[in-house]
Formats: structure tokens, sequence, C-alpha cells
């Protein structure tokens, strides 16, 4: 599919690579928005990559609308010749079930599973993060088995504790803070995700190859105790 | 420094937004009404980026603890300077042991408080701005509360003198007050998803009078009216939004996103408030009503530069005093 460029209001720029997912269309965009970033010219105050989109945001006092698009146009024609960005595989340990994972009993009825099977598939798959984007840092990540397939709660929950791993239909996802949210929560990560003293403030980024390995509890309180002997 | 007394409704330190980092799932964060913080720091010699303290509603009660001068802009909260009403869109001079304070909104719900030198403190993700949800920039990542002290940056004596100077001076540097109105007409672009709406809906989202529902805040306004929907029931993809999207939730009710937006959203977008009209949303309250009226996006740019062009010629003006 050839780009759609479409205004996103009088300072930005949606474009669209594909009208669906896949690992074609994300590969084009990873490649994109490092080129974006790369050849930035003083008039795009930044990029924000997406599932199938990219948003250009630009200072219309530098440019306007017709012209930032042909600009764009032209230097995404060299999508093809630039290279993928290197991938990072992760890891993201979790401590499955219990008062973390209050909805791992609700997946796996969902799904005909015990809660065991649960855990194994999740932390068997190869996953990858497609965007970042509703909280800081928040990873969402595709490649999830569709066997462990669940529906958003009904009723957002007002809080969801920070490093709560959830999912929500096929994806899977890590909460880098407290938010309101309606994912099914199955375990806790000791990571943080969201790094907002780091230069880079996501751990992870769209690309990133993603495993998650299961700890115990025991693994995971000693986790927090390092790192907070690493913080103070 | 500044005592706060009283903390307020809701009162934070912005700036222009923390921009660059939408990426990284980052929000803009920054003044709900850039157009009154950037009139209020020039008119105390600031950069316009310089941080405010934003204050809603029911605003907060602030000791100053040294001379100085500032500009209070937006929403007209009844400030006071002591026992005395204190005026808005200009520089006013302020002595140490005086107390700026709130009585009942009387136009808009925001108002910017600027003061010579600008807030003080530390940028996280190069910019001020208080991002309440993560707990980090602005004042110890939260909004201002009594006992606070917050610092300010030191402004040199000469330069506080030419500022002193002209707050008491008959002729002080003052702009005519954006209006805020009661029921706004806003001007608006067609969304990205404007053509997924049925014809009745796009119809009404320009000829409907909507009410500001009780749910609004700094992240986003819940509008009431009648329910928006589409041709056929479509599942999108998140995309990126910005600063005005308005997107419509399956139950038909338009949300307008502002500042502490998200940075991508699910729902369809049927249209885009202009920029130059999004202070006029940030000022209304729960109960106001609002009206939209299409603009094409040329025009909504050309509107942009000519409004730069205006804020520039006052700068100008004021650098030209304080050098006189």
């Amino acid at each position: 599919m050839s780009l759609r460029f479409t205004p996103l209001g009088d300072q930005a720029i949606i474009i669209e690579f594909d009208n669906t997912l896949n690992e074609e269309v994300q590969k084009r965009i990873r490649r994109a928005a490092e080129l974006l970033d790369k050849h930035s010219p003083s008039w795009i105050v930044e990029s924000v990559p997406a599932f199938t989109t990219i948003a250009v945001f630009y200072n219309p006092l530098a440019i306007l609308y017709e012209d930032a698009k042909t600009a764009l146009e032209n230097l995404l024609q060299q999508i093809g010749e630039a290279s993928t960005p290197l991938t990072r595989i992760l890891e993201i340990p979790v401590c499955y079930g219990g008062a973390f994972g209050p909805d791992l009993e609700f997946v796996a009825a969902h799904n005909g599973l015990s809660a065991e099977e649960v855990i194994a598939l999740h932390s068997d798959g190869d996953y990858a993060v497609a965007m970042i984007g509703f909280a800081p840092g928040f990873p969402f990540i595709t490649g999830m088995s569709e066997k462990i397939a669940a529906p958003r709660k009904d009723s957002p929950r007002l809080r969801i504790p920070e490093r709560s791993v959830g999912i929500a239909g096929i994806q899977t996802g890590v909460y880098p803070i407290e938010t309101p949210g309606g994912w099914q929560l199955i375990g806790r990560t000791p990571l943080r995700l969201f790094q907002p003293e780091q230069e880079i403030p996501s751990l992870l980024k769209a690309g990133d190859k993603v495993k998650f390995r299961r700890i115990s509890e025991q693994q995971y309180h000693d986790w927090e105790e390092h790192r907070h002997a690493e913080d103070s | 420094m500044l005592k706060i007394l009283k903390g307020g409704m809701l009162t934070s330190v912005q700036d222009l937004g923390r921009y660059g980092f939408q990426k990284y799932g980052v929000i803009v964060s920054g003044a709900m009404d850039p157009f009154a913080h950037r009139i209020a720091n020039l008119l105390v010699g600031n950069h316009e980026n310089a941080a405010t303290l934003e204050m809603s509603l029911t605003g907060p009660s602030i000791e100053f603890e040294t001379d100085t001068c500032i500009a209070l802009s937006g929403g007209d909260l009844s400030p006071r300077l002591d026992d005395r009403p204190c005026g808005m869109w200009r520089i006013i001079a302020v002595k140490k042991g005086s107390v700026l304070s709130f009585g009942a909104p009387k136009k808009g719900c925001r108002t910017y408080l600027a003061i010579a030198g600008g807030i003080d403190v530390p940028e996280v993700m190069h910019s001020k701005s208080t991002y309440l949800r993560a707990g980090i920039g602005g004042f110890q990542g939260r909004a201002l509360k009594s006992g606070d002290q917050v610092p300010i940056n030191s402004v040199d004596s000469q330069r506080l003198a030419s500022l002193l100077k002209a707050a008491n001076s008959e002729q002080h540097w003052q702009i005519p007050a954006i209006r805020y109105f009661k029921e706004p007409v806003v001007r608006v672009m067609k969304g990205r998803q404007f053509d997924l709406f049925n014809a009745e809906s796009q119809k009404q989202l320009f000829n409907e009078l909507f009410t500001v529902g009780s749910h609004s805040d700094r992240m986003g306004y819940r509008l009431e009216g009648v329910p928006l929907s589409l041709e056929q029931p479509t599942e999108l993809l998140s995309e990126p939004v910005s600063f005005g999207s308005i997107q419509v939730p399956p139950d038909g009710n338009p949300i307008i996103l502002m500042a502490d937006r998200q940075t991508t959203g699910g729902y369809p977008k049927i249209g885009q408030v202009a920029s130059i009209d999004l202070p006029l949303i940030s000022q209304l309250k729960p109960g106001d009503k609002i009206r939209f009226q299409e603009i094409s996006l040329e025009d909504a740019q050309q509107r942009i530069i000519a409004q730069e062009q205006q804020i520039r010629q006052l700068k100008l003006g004021i650098d030209l005093k304080m050098e006189e």
C-alpha cells in the first residue's frame, strides 16, 4: 500500500502505512521512524510511531501542510534503502497469579484452561513490541497465543498497580505507572519500564523482541530489594 | 520564594509542554491555555516558555517573599492583591509580604500567574510542566498545597528596576484580554475519521449545542448533547492524537483531548479544534455550552500565523520599553 497522508489538526500529519497490523508494516514504520529521527528537519517538532501510522508534529510557522507533506513524501522515498534498525531482545521477569495477577483465574476459565497452562503459554511465546503508547513506557506487545486471549474488563479498574502485566484481546502489555485501565491482570514484573531520569525514558521501544520469564514471589521480592538498594 | 498559604483546587507549574517524548508514551502536558501563559510571561519580561502557575476554578493564596513583578492572565477568578482587586493582562508590582488570593470565578476557569524570572523547578525531559499522573516535573511532580515554598529565579536588580518602573508607570503595557465567552463558537476542522460518521452526525457536529460534562479536566473535555454515531460500527487501531482532537467513543458523546491527553487513542476522530481556539475550550467549566463551526486547514494555519505576528509585536514593544 502506498503511503496515505492526512492532517491531524493544524500542526501534525498522520502518515498511514497500511490499514492492518502485520510484520511488514511494522518494519516499514520502524525504518521510517529511524529516517525521520536521523534527517529530522528543523520544522519537525517530533514524530510518534503507532501500529500502522506515524504522526509527524510540525511547526506551522516554519512550514505549511502541503509543503510538509511533500517534504515527507520525498524523505520517505528512501524507505526502501533504509536499513532496519537492530532488533534488541529483552527478557521481562513476571511473577504470575496471586495478588499480582487477580484476573489469572478469569483468563484461564475464559479459555477452558488451568492457571498453570495460561502461565506456561504466556511465558513461552516470542513477542514483539508493536507500539509504545497509552501511558509512559507502556508497550503494546503482539505475538501472544490466541489460546489465552481475553476481552478487556467491562468497566476499567480505577487503579492498576504499576508494573502489572495484563492481557487485552490477543495483546499483552505492562502498566509502567499506576493508572486506570481495563486489561486483565495476570502478574507483575519487578522491572521499571518508565525511567524518567534516563535520556530515553522508556525501557522498551517499538520493534523490540520480548520474552516473559516466570519468577517466584521470592525472586520477585529479591529483585525489588536489589533495585531499591541500587536506587538509594 | 512563593509561599503557598492555600493550594486551591488544582494549582500546578506548567510551561508550553514536554515535546520529543511522545514516542515513549510520555504525554505533552503544559499550559491548557498556551496563549494566556505566553502573554503573562511576556508581560513580566520572561521567555514565553518560562514556568508559570496554572490555577483552576478555586484559586490558591500565595505570599510573596520578595519585591517582584507579576502578571495574571487567562480566566478571571476575581484576583485580589492584599485587600484590593488585582488587574489582569498587565504588569503589576508586588511588595514583599503581599498576598495574592482569588474569589469567585467570573469568566473562564484557569488563570496563569507569571512572575519575573519564572518559577525555578528542575527540568524533566526538557520541560518544567507537571505530569500529574506520573508524578514528575513541576513542583515535586504534584499540585501545590499549603506550606509549599516554591522557588523563583532571581532577576538582576537593574532589570527588576525597569520592570518596577514599567509596572508603576501610567503607561504600563497592557494587551486586550482574550475574550472568553460563556457559549463560544469554536472553529473545528474535519477529523481524520469524519467520513466514517453518518450524514446526520456530520451535520449535528456543526449545528447542535453541546454541554461540557462534569468529568472534564486537563486530560479531556467530555461533551454531552445529541449522541454522534458511525455509519457502521468500526474497530480502529490506536493512532496518535493531538491537542484538540475530538474523538467519539461508542456512547456517542464526544471527548475533546486536552493538554494531559494520552499520546494515542483508538476512538474515531470526528473533528479537530483549530489551535487558535483551544484557549476558548480550556476556559470552559462543566455545564458551559459550546458550538462548533467548520474551518479549513489553510484558514486555521493562517490564523496561527496572524496571532504569532501580534504576539511578536507585543514582545518587541515590551523589549523596547525595557531598554528605555
